[in-house]
């Protein structure tokens, strides 16, 4: 099964880190993506660049209403997320348990849909 | 076929379904993580069955019969709902089993165990675990469940639906845990099992059909348990637990069906083997250091009944017990336990400040065996006046009919003694004016 870890964090706090904090979070998750990775689990991954940066569109009457800012203003945004390709979820949280921003903040498991 | 082997044929068909229906839909959803799915093949497999057993007699083996027929029913179901080529496949593998099954009648393979664990997931929301495990385990409908749980039936119906979805779409595993993760989702597990005991064990007369073998069937998941995870004290304790009461099923009726309590039961009618069956267990459990609530509940039970077979009651260990239980519980069931105890070891009146006061409010304010208790406690310090008001309560709560008889006579048997100790102070006092 296909599940979508999505990866929540504190903007402020990031912004406010150190060089070297910065650094070793991007470590961190590059070694998590890369044993992933090895592992045959990994489908795709990306990070997201800061809610500051999001345009949330709708579109009622096909007439584009534009909205400058993420869809949910929060403290916590969603930071990325990783696909991964596993048995159950059981092997999807045991992941989930390793990523770096379940320590720190939260990770969202959600299977993705089977068409 | 006559009327009556018709009906016949009908009662059994319903006892076999009541039997397998957890063991059934266990193998059906074993594939497809598919719960709901598994409950409406099976539930048409049963309709089919109530057509064609009292027409065509008993399959040989009618859990083989069900289940063939409930496969048949998840492949249609397949078909039409145009699923993926790996779900076709997995179709046609359901479709091979269904076919060597047929052929050489192996015995049925038990998967309870696997669904009960993916009931109790640490990802589906904790206060529907247990509800959950009796609806798909035991076939208990949302309309029972509810008022087992105190939920309105709609809102638990709609609860179970999404826990079973979740379990499906999750992909929640349907498989007994690594022993990492074993304990905290064993409580759950535990915590259904005697939630079901508990449940059948307050129909004892077995006036009701749905809940006449369900203390069996929590004993028989019981043992399952301990069979495959013999080093779990909980699992024992919570085995013995529900042995020691068994053991009394017999005794705590009279012939004509009127409660008998445990201080005055006939100690040659309880069952001895499963006593000392719930001995042993309990032994067993007690030397793989880790004490829980299922073992001092046993442990309570074990005392009671050493106490009836000879000798003294050792109330100062049950009252050590109760205080250890509330420590970990903290329910005013168990308090009230507490407070009876202490009545024994330190006297009436402790006793009494001892059991819990409920606010206005409070569901212990409807909880029948508190103001029982509350009587029982008043009478030892001669205060009959609200003695008499406490079983008012009491038998005004109590749905069993038998023990609000008993109860009745309790309070009959008290103003009867209220009246010669009135006579009795009168005539003290009469006396008194003489002198």
């Amino acid at each position: 099964m296909q599940y979508m870890l999505l990866v929540y964090w504190t903007e402020a706090e990031h912004a406010a880190a150190s060089d070297g904090q910065k650094a070793e979070s991007f470590a961190a998750y590059t070694a998590y993506a890369e044993v992933l990775r090895q592992s045959g689990a990994l489908v795709t991954s990306a990070g997201l660049q800061p809610s500051s940066t999001a345009t949330v569109v709708r579109a009622p009457d096909s007439r584009p209403a534009l909205w400058d800012g993420p869809y949910v203003e929060s403290k916590e945004q969603l930071g990325g997320y990783f696909v991964i390709d596993v048995p159950d979820l059981d092997a999807a949280i045991a992941w989930a348990v390793r990523c770096p921003g379940a320590q720190r903040y939260a990770v969202e498991v959600r299977p993705l849909m089977v068409y | 076929m006559s009327g009556r082997d018709h009906d016949s044929a009908v009662d059994i068909t319903e006892a076999v379904t009541r039997r397998s229906y957890g063991k059934l839909v266990a193998i059906l959803a074993a594939r497809t993580g598919d719960v709901a799915g598994a409950e409406d093949a099976l539930s048409d497999a049963f309709t089919s069955a109530l057509v064609d057993w009292p027409r065509s007699g008993l399959p040989q083996n009618p859990e083989a019969w069900l289940l063939s027929a409930a496969r048949r029913k998840q492949i249609d179901t397949g078909r039409h709902s145009k699923v993926s080529t790996a779900a076709t496949d997995h179709l046609q593998l359901m479709a091979d089993e269904l076919q060597s099954m047929a052929n050489d009648r192996q015995p049925i393979s038990d998967e309870r165990l696997a669904l009960m664990f993916a009931c109790a997931h640490p990802a589906i929301e904790p206060g529907i675990r247990a509800p959950l495990i009796l609806q798909t385990i035991l076939g208990f409908n949302a309309q029972t469940i509810g008022s087992a749980f105190l939920v309105a039936p709609a809102t638990m119906g709609a609860r179970l639906s999404r826990a079973k979805n979740k379990i499906r779409a999750a992909g929640i595993p349907l498989r007994v845990p690594d022993r990492a993760d074993l304990p905290e989702r064993l409580a759950d597990v535990l915590g259904a099992i005697y939630g079901a005991y508990a449940y059948g064990w307050s129909d004892p007369a077995g006036i009701d059909g749905s809940v006449r073998n369900l203390a069996e069937e929590a004993i028989w998941l019981g043992r399952l348990i301990t069979k495959v995870l013999p080093r779990e004290p909980e699992a024992l304790g919570l085995l013995a637990l529900m042995l020691y009461s068994q053991s009394r099923l017999n005794a705590r009726r009279d012939r004509q069906g009127e409660f008998i309590p445990l201080a005055e039961q006939k100690v040659t009618e309880w069952n001895k083997t499963m006593i000392v069956e719930a001995e042993g267990l309990l032994l067993s459990a007690s030397t793989l250091g880790a004490f829980g609530r299922y073992q001092l509940e046993a442990a309570i039970q074990s005392a009671h009944i050493a106490g009836r077979r000879g000798g003294a009651t050792d109330w100062p260990a049950i009252e050590r017990f109760y205080d250890a239980l509330c420590a970990i519980t903290d329910s005013p069931v168990t308090s009230i336990n507490r407070a009876i105890a202490i009545a024994e070891t330190r006297g009436a009146s402790e006793g009494l400040a001892a059991m819990p006061v409920p606010l206005a409010g409070d569901r212990l304010n409807e909880y029948q065996p508190y103001w029982a208790a509350r009587a029982e406690l008043l009478i030892r310090l001669c205060d009959f006046d609200a003695a008499k008001e406490a079983y008012g309560r009491a038998i005004g709560l109590e749905a069993d009919p038998s023990v609000r008889r008993f109860l009745q006579t309790k309070k009959a048997n008290l103003e009867r003694r209220a009246d010669s100790h009135s006579r009795r102070s009168f005539s003290l006092r009469a006396f008194d004016r003489i002198e």
